[in-house]
């Protein structure tokens, strides 16, 4: 029996050698991995999975949405759709937390979220309106510790400010880059507030800017400009405005339309705060066809990049020539979220194609930025109008009657399995218990860890999971049997099933994962959700059925109990209606058969 | 198990079976039948979608003692639509039912307010928009046609383009009997629904891959024998392979089954329902379109390989040279006939040495030892 082992596994080297020869290392390796999580998902202090609105309930936020000043209709059936799909891909950034987003009545908006997501978070992701626009800068003023601007500017604008390689990175297919060199030397910006002021707005008397502002960035309003009329509010403003005042900040950017000029305040890199003037909205949050966040190869620092669209490059080219051609700060443009300047990059070449937007970020705020981006702008302002928490959506009892019937569905399974494969099924159950426990805390850990969610289709998906890990133990049990039934005793029989078997086991779920794959990298919301799902499933299944199940089936071959067929392993020979090899071979070869290829189908 | 472990290993060696290929007009025809009911049913009947894909009523009541069940059984029985009960934080109620228009929306409001004896006036009645908005399904759709397109060329590069079409052949046909039984059975097609759709998307693929699996080992040096024509050895094949699908499904389904018929048969129609219901029909389907459409479509196209043909022709020439030499023809179906020693001879072998040169001659088409 050795003999003929090693006979079958000669050609063969390698993992599952070593696999079959080390089987009990395997298994070792696998329950501690299986230790090692459960203590981590008890650690963790999250003993169950988070579960979905329809099970567990969660917290529901009502938005109800306001037309931005200017756009009268704005609160319609398609913004509103618009709106709904991109909250959705917000709240829903990975796709497996299972929010809902829909839309109530004419201009509202529920956003339902499950049962312990971060929902201060949430809330803001929902609420954030992230009106992104790109406005050339006319006037910028530091909030400058010291009265004399020339102080504070080498400070504060340092990373801001933009231009370096824009102009070789601009000659590579449009895809240039604005980025950073620090632009208003001090002076230039103390001297060149005023002209722009006076040019732009076409006022007259420049104000004296923030030269007397305090060093916590208030200006004094004692530097009051003799405005022009239409800029007359828009100058006192400019004045008046205290960045590190946030009520402030919120008042000056309430209600400025896109298409007018306006004031704004912005954080430079080094935490200070800046104010701005600024001109008409030249490129909006639509025009972005895609941001990510990155470091920067060159500084180290994180930074989103972003992608036009074709009709945005078209506008952001526009803009930067025009830009390039004008005086520090004029050849400036700021992009403007929500009415804060993020970033105020100085341009010296027209660019397309991309931007990047640098700043104080860290990794979080870079990512949650280029989120925002790239799910687009909000065509709508929304006011969140109440808060409150939701039970399950599957009311309690059918949950009640639906895990006891899952229950004893299961229970039948078992007994089909202890019939029909008896001992053999010590080992399928065994696996599936396995692969249960694994599912579980797995599952329970990326909660915390990824926002899973497991709702009522994720729990189906999982039960159908069942049949497809079974079958993997079914595939691989049919071939032992086969083997045996082939005469050949158990070991040998084991290991000449096994590589068939796991062919079939890694062809078959391997379409099962792509499956998972393309749906999750594709689409959004539940699918997604269902698609994770999945392809946890599968992927463990192969790891139960190489790192358990092969190893546990090879220890227990060696046992006398399997070895020699008992009738209640499972592996009986004669039950298995196992033919002799030799009578068999004999006869085939025989007379009765006649001039027959020995080598059958 | 005897008997049945019996019956597998005769499967195995071709003693019993069913001819699944040489009926498989009788299974196509079935499965035409089934497929065009299931696509009038769609077309007459349409799906119901619910209320997660068109948006219905959702109604707010002030706070209230009635328990959200009972709620639910009401706005049933209401509004004659799947209902979505919901206890606020307030103490109140949000009910959601699909498929309301306005003037329906009052009816069913006053008849909450009776049977949740909290005044009308207070409650707050409004439509709701779909929350799997067209996004979603636009995105669902695209990650569908993505996954078929690349399905069928894995396929194709790991089997063949034969098998490739008749598991994509396969899968539309679960798909839409699954579909045109949700129509004609007249269930909402909820969230649940499609997630269930999409297990058994890749359930489907999955069994259709494990039979198709043997189906290329059985057939792997088919035309360097002449005993059998492709079509025998599919057939043998799937016989072969019968116990592990049925085995399979049985335990598949078991589970389903459970919460289809305990769970969903104590509590009437419910989000549990549909997606039980998706599942063990899709699933059934799944099982069974793997053994009696797929590989009997993959037989069908191999035999019109010239290849095959030039097999079937030897074949059947050998067969009629041996039916006129000699009594000892071999009927294609009972093949194997030889194998069917006599149970003293079994007795004999048991105690007599254990030969290899039988394995090697065993090899029956399947690559011995190679592994891949």
């Amino acid at each position: 029996m050795e003999r003929e082992n090693e006979k079958v596994a000669a050609p063969k080297k390698g993992r599952s050698h070593g696999a079959q020869s080390r089987p009990g290392r395997v298994l070792a390796f696998i329950l501690i991995a299986m230790v090692a999580l459960t203590g981590g998902m008890f650690l963790s202090g999250h003993k169950t999975p988070r579960l979905g609105i329809d099970l567990a309930g969660g917290t529901s936020i009502t938005l109800k949405a306001k037309s931005e000043p200017g756009q009268k209709n704005a609160v319609n059936q398609t913004n509103m759709n618009t709106a709904v799909s991109i909250i959705e891909r917000r709240v829903n950034g990975l796709g497996v937390t299972e929010s809902e987003v829909q839309t109530q009545g004419s201009d509202n908006i529920i956003v339902n979220i499950p049962k312990g997501t971060n929902e201060a978070q949430a809330r803001q992701q929902v609420g954030t309106t992230a009106q992104l626009y790109f406005r050339p800068v006319i006037t910028v003023a530091a909030g400058q510790p010291t009265p004399k601007p020339s102080a504070s500017s080498s400070s504060g604008t340092g990373k801001d400010k933009a231009t370096g390689n824009a102009t070789d990175k601009a000659t590579d297919g449009g895809k240039g880059k604005a980025s950073a060199t620090p632009t208003p030397t001090p002076t230039s910006s103390a001297t060149s507030q005023g002209r722009a002021v006076t040019d732009a707005l076409k006022a007259g008397p420049s104000p004296t800017p923030s030269a007397t502002a305090s060093a916590s960035g208030k200006p004094t309003p004692a530097a009051s400009p003799t405005p022009d009329a239409a800029t007359a509010a828009l100058q006192k403003k400019f004045t008046e405005l205290d960045c590190t005042d946030k009520a402030a900040r919120t008042t000056v950017t309430a209600g400025v339309r896109p298409q007018d000029n306006a004031v704004a305040c912005g954080k430079n890199s080094a935490g200070q705060w800046e104010k701005y003037v600024l001109g008409p909205a030249e490129v909006n949050g639509k025009d972005v066809d895609k941001a990510q966040a990155t470091i920067n190869q060159q500084t180290g620092a994180w930074v989103v990049n972003m992608d036009f669209t074709g009709s945005g490059s078209k506008k952001f080219s526009k803009i930067t020539s025009k830009l390039s051609q004008q005086q520090p700060p004029m050849n400036q443009f700021a992009i403007v979220l929500d009415g804060d300047v993020v970033s105020a990059p100085s341009v010296s070449s027209t660019l397309s194609g991309s931007a990047e937007i640098s700043g104080s970020f860290n990794q979080q705020s870079a990512q949650d930025l280029a989120n925002v981006l790239s799910y687009g702008a909000l065509p709508l302002s929304f006011q969140e109008q109440s808060v409150t928490t939701v039970t399950a959506a599957l009311g309690g009892e059918q949950l009640h009657a639906g895990l006891i019937a899952g229950a004893i569905g299961l229970l039948l399974v078992v007994i089909y399995l202890v019939v029909y494969y008896r001992g053999l099924s010590l080992i399928a159950l065994a696996s599936l218990l396995v692969s249960a426990i694994l599912t579980y805390v797995i599952m329970t850990l990326l909660g915390p860890a990824i926002g899973f969610a497991l709702n009522l289709p994720a729990v189906c998906g999982a039960i159908v999971a069942i049949g497809i890990t079974a079958d993997s133990f079914i595939v691989f049990f049919e071939r032992i049997r086969d083997e045996i039934r082939e005469g050949r005793s158990l070991r040998p029989s084991v290991e000449r099933a096994w590589p068939r078997a796991r062919r079939t086991i890694l062809v078959s779920d391997f379409v099962s994962f792509l499956a998972a794959a393309v749906l999750f990298i594709v689409t959004v919301g539940k699918v997604q959700g269902f698609a994770f799902t999945l392809g946890l499933t599968t992927v463990l299944d192969v790891v139960v059925v190489f790192l358990f199940t092969k190893p546990l089936m090879t220890i227990l071959a060696r046992k006398k109990f399997f070895a020699n067929g008992h009738p209640w392993s499972g592996l009986d020979p004669k039950r298995l209606g196992a033919k002799p090899p030799l009578r068999r071979t004999r006869r085939a070869t025989g007379p009765a058969v006649g001039p027959v290829d020995p080598k059958e189908a | 198990m005897s008997k049945l472990g019996h019956l597998g290993a005769r499967l195995i060696r071709g003693e019993v079976g069913y001819d699944f290929i040489g009926k498989r007009k009788i299974w196509y025809g079935i499965s035409i039948l089934i497929t065009i009911t299931a696509i009038v049913g769609l077309a007459v009947r349409g799906l119901n979608m619910g209320i997660e894909f068109e948006g219905g009523a959702v109604f707010t009541t002030p706070k209230t003692s009635v328990s959200a069940g009972t709620a639910e059984r009401s706005a049933q029985a209401a509004s004659g639509h799947a209902v979505i009960v919901q206890k606020l934080g307030t103490g109140g109620l949000r009910i959601q039912i699909s498929g309301v228009d306005t003037a329906k929306s009052d009816q069913i409001k006053a008849d909450l307010a009776k049977d949740l004896s909290v005044p009308e006036a207070k409650i707050n009645a409004d439509l709701v928009g779909p929350s799997w908005g067209q996004t979603i399904a636009k995105k669902a759709w695209t990650g569908l046609i993505v996954f078929m397109i690349l399905v069928v060329i894995y396929l194709a590069i790991a089997f063949e383009w034969r098998m490739a079409i008749a598991a994509l052949v396969a899968l539309i046909h679960d798909i839409t009997i699954t579909v045109g039984i949700y129509a004609l059975v007249g269930f909402e097609v909820t969230v649940g629904t499609v997630i269930g759709l999409l297990t058994i998307l890749g359930y489907s693929l999955y069994d259709t891959v494990v039979v198709f699996d043997s189906l290329k080992e059985q057939t792997k040096d088919i035309t360097k024998q002449t005993r059998f024509t492709y079509s025998e050895v599919a057939n043998r094949s799937i016989n072969g392979t019968l116990v592990r699908s049925i085995n399979t499904t049985v335990v598949a389904l078991l589970p389903v089954a459970g919460l289809l018929f305990i769970g969903g048969g104590f509590l009437g129609a419910g989000m549990l329902n549909d997606i039980s219901l998706s599942l063990f029909v899709g699933l059934a389907a799944g099982a069974y379109s793997s053994i009696f459409i797929a590989t009997p479509l993959v037989a069908d196209l191999k035999e019109r390989d010239p290849q095959i043909k030039a097999l079937r022709k030897r074949v059947l020439a050998k067969r009629a040279s041996a039916a006129a030499d000699g009594p000892s023809d071999a009927a294609p179906a009972a093949g194997d006939d030889y194998e069917d020693g006599d149970p003293s001879d079994d007795a004999a072998a048991v105690v007599g040495p254990r030969h290899q040169p039988a394995s090697r001659n065993r090899g029956r088409g399947r690559p011995s030892g190679k592994r891949r």
